[in-house]
Formats: structure tokens, C-alpha cells, sequence
């Protein structure tokens, strides 16, 4: 399928010539394949919001260049919206920014500036519900009696009823209890899944990212630190460390065998792996040294 | 767009002016309002330029921000220029129709607008060298006297700071739910009148629905901690006054007295 978005020599500056001046983005270049499900994992104030937020131009580039299959997304101004409807951006706590009477229509939102017909909008507007698990019964309420978790789920629905080709979510899971994370993470896999599209997960969850990304982007310090496959990233556990970010708890595991001597293989990051290794092991007899 | 509001713009830095006592620059921000008013005559206006700008190099604020603060009252600025351009009679010099533009006219167009522009650039600089919060602090103690004909001090004062406070929350807030549904393709930036005036309701709603929850989350916040107004109430960080703070307003005060001196020996442009 190629390369979706790609970015060259971006760099962004917050309040220029002023004293509050700061760089947000460092000359980044990163090129993301379509189909993918990249994790973005960093610090708070590593840049990462910045990133996403020059991905459907709502920031335009101090500095470099956005492309958009190939396309400069600011070569024309007025094509921006369209670069938008197709790079769906779901920010953090995006529950605060509904503001319809009913759930249906606060859905609708985005598909209506498309321009689209009633009808179109009718069945996106279900298909967006059903996909991030909502019941019709919902789609007539309005979206401030619904509790929190309901809330955000209705807000991401606002996005995927544009039907974006890429789909980026800041932090989907930030203030929900741990059933609402589950739940709100699993339908985002499914929905990929699904869809075959590409995702962007902005989280601080190293375990999260370690069970659903295909790819894992490490920011740190407005630079791009890591973009590798899961693997080869959390093999670099130390260095992951030193800039003050961890590992996924099943890699711990792992590592902390390995020193009392069970060899376990490198690159386990998730459950069903470690599960796996170990039954591997104890089937194979191999006694710990 | 929302980042160039300047009123209460805060420019942090270590100048004298900086670190002047904010009652002490309260009122000398008031004496030069004063001595702007007193001004009749070249020599005056003179002064109260470079007053001005040599205020602004001590604070070493750059002078491009005064351009900053102007930008929004021009309008203003433009018809009071205008209005004094063609309605001061006098020597007629220019003449098309029933309009007539005279010597006087012109002169006093000119002075009115650096008028004008001092005061704008002059109390800006009270608001670039003081923070909010000492700001507030300043006027709270500067009012206390009133709080004797039960004048509500504190309240006003804390009213005041928490507004102040919540002014770059609130930008920032905007700016943010702008951004979501600019994310949903709102377009804000084209269309009619009545289209944009539309496109407005999406960030309204979001925007004055977190302005009460904030509201009531502060108010919980402060009655945890016991707040019961102002009675008793002792403060972190007292006020004194510095020699500095004396020589600031012996200099402002010689301003104005060679102000008034000129207007004495120079006489009046006002005729």
C-alpha cells in the first residue's frame, strides 16, 4: 500500500521571538506505511501532541515539509479540510468537546461538513455508534447524560464517522477505569482490524502499545528517539530507561529470569509471548543453570 | 489569533521596573496618565515620548510590543485622528466640498494621537513588568482604605485575581476545543456573517460548559481549604517599599513638574 503520511526535516517553535519561545519538534523525518498501528509513546512534553497535530495540518510547519500520499498537505490552503476528513484526529479527553443535543446528531458533525447526503450520514452515524459500541438506544440522548466512559466513546465515534483513511487518537484511555480502558482499546484493534486502515495510538501505557502496535514510535526531547517494529524497540530496554521511560511489564519479567538464569529468547513484550517462551522451556526440560 | 491579546500580558524579567513595588508602579502608571493630560505643548509631548520609551529599554521590553498593544484600538486611533483633522476650526489649508482641513486641525490630530499612543504604551508597560498576581495584590492594598466604608476589598481583589487566573486557561481551552472540531472539518474562516456566527456554536457550548465545571470544581477546592474571605487573612509575600521605588517616583514626579513647567514658560498649543 506505500507510505501514507511522511514527514521531512519538521520542525515547529511555540511562541517565536518571544521569551516563551520553545521547540516543540526537532527536524523530524518519519514516513508511516499504510495499514500499520503505530504506538507513539514519550514524555509529557516530548513533542508528541505537537506531532499529531501537524499530521492533519492543524499546525502548520515552522519549518519542513507534511506530506499526505506524497502530497504536500500545504501546497493548497484550501484542500486542507479535506486532508482533515481523511486524517481523523480524536484529542485527548475529546469528550469535552461535544456539544449537540442528541448523540446522533453530535456524531453527524463531521460527516455533515463533508458535505454527504442524509442518508449517507444516517448510516455512518450507526456504523461509527455500532463500531465503538454503542447502542442505538443512545443515539437519541443527549450526550450529557452519558457517563464518562459513553461520553468518549461517542466523541470517537464523531471521527471514525468521517471514515478517515489514517486515524490518530491522543490518549483514548486517559482518566477511565480499567474496564473502560479495555474496552475503548479493544475496539480500537477491532476497528483496524476491520477497516484495514491506519492508526496512530498516542499512549503512556508501554503495555498497551506492546499489545496492539505493529510499530512503536519513541519521542524524547521534540526528537524522534525510536520508529521500529515492538521488538527491536523494547530490546533497548537500558536506553529506554535512561530517558526515563520503561519497558512493558512482560519484558521485565523476562529480563529479570534471564539473570537468574532461564533462558528465555529477547523481544518478549507480551503475555501470550512470555506464556509461550515459558511453556517452551519447562516442555523442553532445559534446567535453569 | 487568540495569542495576540496582550491586555495582562505578562513579560517576565529581572529589570528595576520589574522588581519595582506594584503599588509603587500602580500609581506612577496613574501620575503619568496625569501628566499625559497636562501636556499642552511640543516641549510636553516631547517628554512624555521619551518617558516612555526609556522606560520601556530599562524594562528592556521590546518596543515592537507597544505596536502590539496599538493593534487593536486603531480603529479608535484612526477616528480620533480623523475627527480632530476635520472638525478644529482655524487657518483653513486644504478645502474639498463642505470638508476643510486647517493648520490647527492637523496639529492637534498629531498630538491627540501620540497622546494616545503614550497612554496605551505606558500602561501596557504596568501590565508587561507586573505579574497578574502581584498586580491584584497591589490594587488590594491600595484599596484597603475603602474597605473602612465596607467597601468589599478582598472580594473584589480575589475576584479579580481568579478572572485574571483563568484568563489563560480559558485561551487555552478555546484554542484546544478549536482545534477538535477544526479536526471535524468546522470551518470557521469562510462563509457569511450568519455562516461563521453558526460555526461559533460548537465551540461555545463546549467552552462556557468547562467554564462552569471549573467554576464549581475552584469553589469546592477553596472551601476545602477553608477560604472565608479576607478577615484575618495574613499574606505570604509582604510588600516594602525600596530606595528604588523612591527614586522611580522622584523621577516620575520631576516628569510632571517639568510638564507643568513647560506649560507655564511654552504656553499652549490649544491656543
Amino acid at each position: 500500500m506505500g507510505t501514507i503520511l511522511t514527514l521531512e526535516h519538521l520542525t515547529y517553535t511555540y511562541s517565536p521571538d518571544t521569551p516563551f519561545e520553545k521547540v516543540a519538534l526537532d527536524d523530524i523525518d518519519l514516513s508511516i506505511e499504510a495499514g500499520e498501528f503505530v504506538g507513539v509513546i514519550g514524555h509529557t512534553g516530548s513533542g508528541k501532541s505537537t506531532l499529531i497535530q501537524h499530521m492533519n495540518g492543524l499546525l502548520q510547519p515552522t519549518k519542513g515539509r507534511v506530506l499526505f500520499r506524497g502530497r504536500d498537505i500545504w501546497e493548497d490552503k484550501k484542500k486542507l479540510r479535506q486532508i482533515r476528513f481523511a486524517v481523523g484526529l480524536v484529542f485527548q479527553y475529546p469528550e469535552y468537546q461535544l456539544f449537540e443535543e442528541t448523540v446522533e446528531k453530535d456524531i453527524a458533525f463531521g460527516p455533515t461538513n463533508m458535505g454527504l447526503s442524509p442518508d449517507e450520514i444516517k448510516g455512518r452515524v450507526r456504523e461509527a455508534a455500532s463500531l465503538v459500541g454503542l447502542p442505538e438506544a443512545l443515539l437519541k440522548k443527549s450526550p450529557f447524560e452519558l457517563s464518562g466512559g459513553q461520553k468518549r466513546r461517542v466523541a470517537i465515534a464523531g471521527v471514525i464517522a468521517m471514515r478517515p483513511q489514517v486515524l490518530i487518537l491522543d490518549e483514548p484511555t486517559a482518566g477511565l477505569d480499567p474496564r473502560g480502558r479495555e474496552m475503548i482499546l479493544r475496539q480500537i484493534k477491532e476497528y483496524h482490524t476491520k477497516m484495514g486502515n491506519t492508526v496512530l495510538l498516542v499512549s503512556h501505557s508501554m503495555d498497551d502499545v506492546a499489545r496492539f502496535a505493529s510499530r512503536v514510535l519513541v519521542m524524547n526531547r521534540s526528537r524522534v528517539f525510536a520508529y521500529d517494529t515492538p521488538e527491536a524497540v523494547f530490546c533497548r530496554g537500558g536506553e529506554l530507561r535512561e530517558i526515563g521511560l520503561s519497558v512493558p511489564q512482560m519484558t521485565m519479567v523476562a529480563d529479570a529470569l534471564r539473570q537468574r538464569g532461564y533462558p528465555l529468547p529477547e523481544g518478549i513484550y507480551t503475555v501470550e509471548q512470555a506464556a509461550q517462551a515459558l511453556l517452551l522451556l519447562f516442555r523442553g526440560g532445559d534446567a535453569p543453570c | 489569533m487568540l495569542k495576540d491579546i496582550t491586555i495582562g500580558q505578562y513579560f517576565p524579567g529581572t529589570s528595576v521596573i520589574h522588581r519595582l513595588d506594584p503599588r509603587m508602579k500602580i500609581v506612577l502608571t496613574i501620575v503619568y496618565v496625569v501628566l499625559l493630560f497636562l501636556v499642552e505643548n511640543l516641549a510636553g509631548f516631547v517628554l512624555s515620548v521619551v518617558f516612555v520609551l526609556a522606560a520601556y529599554l530599562i524594562a528592556r521590553i521590546p518596543v515592537k510590543m507597544i505596536a502590539k498593544s496599538i493593534k487593536p484600538i486603531l480603529p479608535i486611533l484612526l477616528f480620533t485622528m480623523l475627527l480632530n483633522l476635520f472638525f478644529v476650526r482655524g487657518t483653513v489649508i486644504w478645502q474639498w466640498g463642505v470638508l476643510e482641513i486647517t493648520r490647527e486641525g492637523v496639529r492637534l490630530s498629531v498630538l491627540m494621537v501620540i497622546r494616545i499612543l503614550c497612554l496605551i504604551a505606558g500602561t501596557s508597560l504596568l501590565t508587561y513588568t507586573t505579574s497578574p498576581m502581584t498586580l491584584t495584590d497591589g490594587i488590594e492594598r491600595l484599596l484597603k482604605p475603602l474597605g473602612k466604608v465596607h467597601f468589599p476589598v478582598h472580594e473584589l481583589a480575589m475576584m479579580m485575581t481568579i478572572a485574571l487566573r483563568f484568563i489563560p486557561t480559558l485561551v487555552e481551552e478555546t484554542e484546544k476545543i478549536m482545534a477538535a472540531q477544526k479536526a471535524r472539518g468546522a470551518d470557521m474562516e469562510t462563509g457569511s456573517l450568519i455562516h461563521r456566527a453558526k460555526a461559533l456554536v460548537p465551540i461555545l457550548i463546549p467552552l462556557f460548559l468547562s467554564a462552569f465545571r471549573r467554576a464549581e470544581e475552584l469553589a469546592l477546592a477553596m472551601e476545602c481549604r477553608c477560604y472565608h474571605g479576607g478577615k484575618g487573612r495574613t499574606r505570604m509575600k509582604q510588600m516594602h517599599l525600596a530606595p528604588r521605588d523612591l527614586w522611580a517616583l522622584l523621577l516620575t514626579a520631576a516628569a510632571l513638574a517639568a510638564v507643568i513647567v513647560c506649560n507655564i514658560f511654552f504656553g499652549s498649543l490649544y491656543g
